[in-house]
């Protein structure tokens, strides 16, 4: 990795960036892959989300499912943690709740498969800039 | 066939408690009828946290939104919605400004109530990733500052902007950066970070170190440029491990790629983050005990002034701000000032998140503009009172703050509306209390966090606060009189006016903001004896119905005290005195012959 020598640098990088974020935020584009984002905030691992988190990504592998599994910070919904926002291509994220196993489970085997949407949906209530 | 449409019911607390399980037998029912369960699927959710309008129905993949839903409405919404593709238009959502109705959730003026701008990266981003923040604009704030703009400028930013700290006092951060920046110049500067979070109930900064570490790198080192400072510090107290992990992930990938360390983007501009540990201290969190507690130095306050900026760390001039300040700097200097004075109120620019606890359904981190009714973070976005109780108050602040009341839900909140009801905005834990919690309770655990964290320098706060908490004590357990009500107020005056710092100052007002809202409670716990929560244990009484008691002899063989008396088949009575009020009788009776009066 190279250091960022000045604004120019930092600017290319970003754009560099951007067309992999671009794809998490408008979801839009054909290569793109499920996205599942873990809440990983001290609220979230304290319910279980570094189990739900490392099961995902071990059964997601198992099912040869592509998909990129990553941490993020508190989305704030503390009343049901561990939170795990799914994003297929084409779709609006949906939020699930309360993901232990089993409802991980659910999520690969209904949601990512069959398009089949499950119990515990948190319907999104903010807005981001 | 796969399953084309997704009819999403409510199941939140409220909603279930207006029929919302029924609605879900109804419309499954339907859909059995229509043979249409391998085109739709009726899925229970989360809280829409729009319980007013309760119970919800949502349809996926249109966004129609359907309030006050019947579980007789099933039949229409199938019928109509689902096979015909019609909109039941008499369920709709109406906005109440337009009286238009909005079958969209996405434009529904609720959906808009939380504005995430500090928050704007967290459980977006990967924290431990520079790569996606600088995506998402990390460090071009820093960047621009460096090669565009002079730090009289981005100070002058910062004013017009109308950012005041997040921290509890409110003061405005361009002026705080302003002060520092003129302060001997050419002197060695520091700039700290206040991420020593200790409200009981607060977790909004330990979040957003969490999810976004990277932005209150960029804004130190923006702060740095404007006042010429090279070095950061962030104090941050050990009990937050994670938060700690990712700012040393943070601060080691940004020196790797040259965004913190010397020269930065070529600007000639040096700069460079280290971490101090606290151990904890309530305390701390008051800027002259932390910049102690960093120098090595037990976490004491002293007298201001001098304040920090004139001299602070190792006697050096020092920018003290809030993690939640920090946050909005780069966003005000990417989108400007212009911008970020259009949210919120003529006093209180911008944003304030908020960690939502207590008897709340929707507990949660939330980021709101200010100038939004407490109502509307209490019904709206968190959902409402758990269990459907009835709301009794809220407690902003922490241990400075003070109990808002019903008569202050339509107020708009902000730094100068709180403080003229009698609180503050603190650090942003906000606490809700229903009719179950005794406030004569809460006074006293509040103060009792005030006695066990006043660092004892001062006697107002090491003495007065003690005294406060014994009365307080005094009160609940049955014992208080009259007087002992006027001697809580005129204490609370004199800690008020001579404790030393910020802190042993603002300590009485949980006392204070009770007393003044919840003048009958005081008053019943000390004439009538009596807590109408029932949580004051000294003064519930449990009574034998002699109706109901059957004379079995359980509570009598299960009083720890043997307080009960009676003989078999004969009601039993309980005696008063020697009563511990233990509960233990209540759960062994089998009739329910045993109350709390």
């Amino acid at each position: 990795m190279n250091k960022i020598k000045n604004l120019a640098d930092l600017r290319k990088m970003k754009e560099g960036m951007q067309g992999k974020m671009s794809m998490r935020e408008n979801s839009d584009s054909a290569e793109a892959i499920i996205q599942i984002k873990v809440g990983m905030a001290t609220s979230g691992i304290a319910s279980g989300a570094k189990e739900t988190m490392s099961y995902l990504i071990t059964e997601l592998d198992k099912r040869q499912i592509k998909a990129l599994v990553m941490q993020v910070g508190d989305m704030g919904y503390s009343y049901a943690e561990p939170t795990v926002e799914v994003t297929i291509p084409g779709k609006d994220p949906v939020v699930f709740g309360e993901v232990k196993i089993p409802r991980a489970k659910e999520i690969i085997e209904k949601y990512i498969m069959n398009g089949e949407l499950i119990e515990g949906i948190l319907p999104a209530n903010y807005r981001s800039i | 066939m796969a399953v084309k449409m997704h009819i999403l019911v409510c199941g939140g607390t409220g909603c279930s408690a207006s029929q919302s399980h029924e609605i879900v037998d109804e419309l499954n029912k339907e859909l059995v009828a229509h043979d249409l369960t391998d085109f739709a699927k009726v899925v229970v959710t989360g809280c829409f946290g729009f319980c007013e309008k309760g119970p919800i129905v949502k349809i996926i993949p249109d966004n129609t939104f359907y309030t006050r839903v019947r579980p007789s409405d099933a039949k229409e919404i199938i019928e109509e919605h689902i096979i015909k593709g019609r909109k039941v238009q008499r369920l709709l959502y109406v906005a109440p400004d337009t009286n238009q109705s909005v079958s969209d959730s996405k434009h529904m003026e609720f959906y808009k109530k939380q504005l995430r701008i500090a928050l704007r990266n967290c459980g977006f981003i990967d924290p431990e990733n520079i790569e996606e923040a600088i995506a998402r604009d990390g460090y071009a704030a820093l960047g621009k500052c460096l090669t565009e703009m002079t730090p009289e400028q981005v100070v002058a930013e910062i004013k017009k902007s109308g950012l005041r700290g997040r921290g509890g006092a409110g003061f405005p951060t361009g002026l705080k950066w302003e002060i520092a920046a003129k302060s001997r110049p050419g002197e060695q500067k520091y700039v700290v970070c206040n991420a020593d979070e200790g409200d009981p109930g607060a977790f909004m900064d330990r979040s957003l170190l969490e999810g976004d570490p990277h932005s209150i790198l960029e804004a130190m080192a923006i702060c740095g440029y404007c006042i010429g400072a090279d070095k950061g510090l962030i104090y941050i107290r050990a009990e937050y491990p994670l938060a700690i992990h990712r700012l040393q992930v943070a601060i080691k990938q940004a020196r790797e790629y040259g965004l913190l360390g010397e020269d930065i983007l070529g600007s000639g501009f040096n700069f460079d983050i280290e971490l101090r540990y606290g151990a904890g201290a309530f305390v701390c969190g008051e800027e002259t005990a932390l910049i102690h507690s960093m120098e090595g130095k037990r976490g004491e306050p002293t007298f201001k002034p001098p304040f920090p900026a004139q001299s602070g760390y190792l006697g050096k001039p020092t920018n003290v701000n809030n993690v939640e300040t920090y946050a909005n700097i780069p966003v005000i200097i990417n989108k400007g000032a212009d911008w970020f004075a259009s949210i919120g109120t003529e006093k209180s620019k911008g944003t304030k998140v908020f960690a939502l606890a207590g008897k709340i359904n929707n507990v949660g981190l939330i980021e709101v503009p200010m100038g939004i009714t407490l109502r509307e973070i209490i019904y709206e976005i968190g959902g409402g009172i758990k269990g459907g109780k009835k709301f009794k108050a809220v407690q902003t602040g922490g241990p400075s703050g003070g109990c808002l009341t019903e008569k202050h839900l339509d107020t708009p909140i902000d730094y100068d509306s709180l403080v003229a009801a009698g609180s503050m905005m603190g650090s942003g834990g906000m606490i809700v209390m229903d009719e179950d919690d005794c406030m004569v309770a809460i006074a006293k655990f509040y103060l009792g966090f005030t006695v066990d964290e006043s660092c004892g320098k001062c006697t107002p706060c090491r003495v007065g606060n003690r005294r406060l908490l014994e009365i307080l004590t005094k009160i609940t357990d049955g014992k208080g009189t009259m007087e002992d009500l006027e001697a809580l107020k005129n204490l609370s005056a004199v800690i008020k006016d001579t404790a030393l710092c910020g802190l042993g100052q603002t300590s009485p007002n949980p006392v204070l903001s009770t007393i003044s809202n919840f003048w009958d409670e005081y008053v019943e716990h000390v004439v009538d004896k009596k807590c109408r929560a029932g949580q004051c244990k000294a003064l519930k009484k449990y009574y034998i119905d002699p109706a109901k008691c059957k004379g079995c002899t359980a509570c009598a063989r299960a009083c720890p005290v043997s307080a009960i008396s009676g003989t078999v088949k004969n009601p039993h009575v309980i005696n008063q005195l020697d009563c511990i009020k233990c509960g233990t009788c209540v759960e062994k009776c089998k009739f329910g012959a045993i109350s709390i009066q």
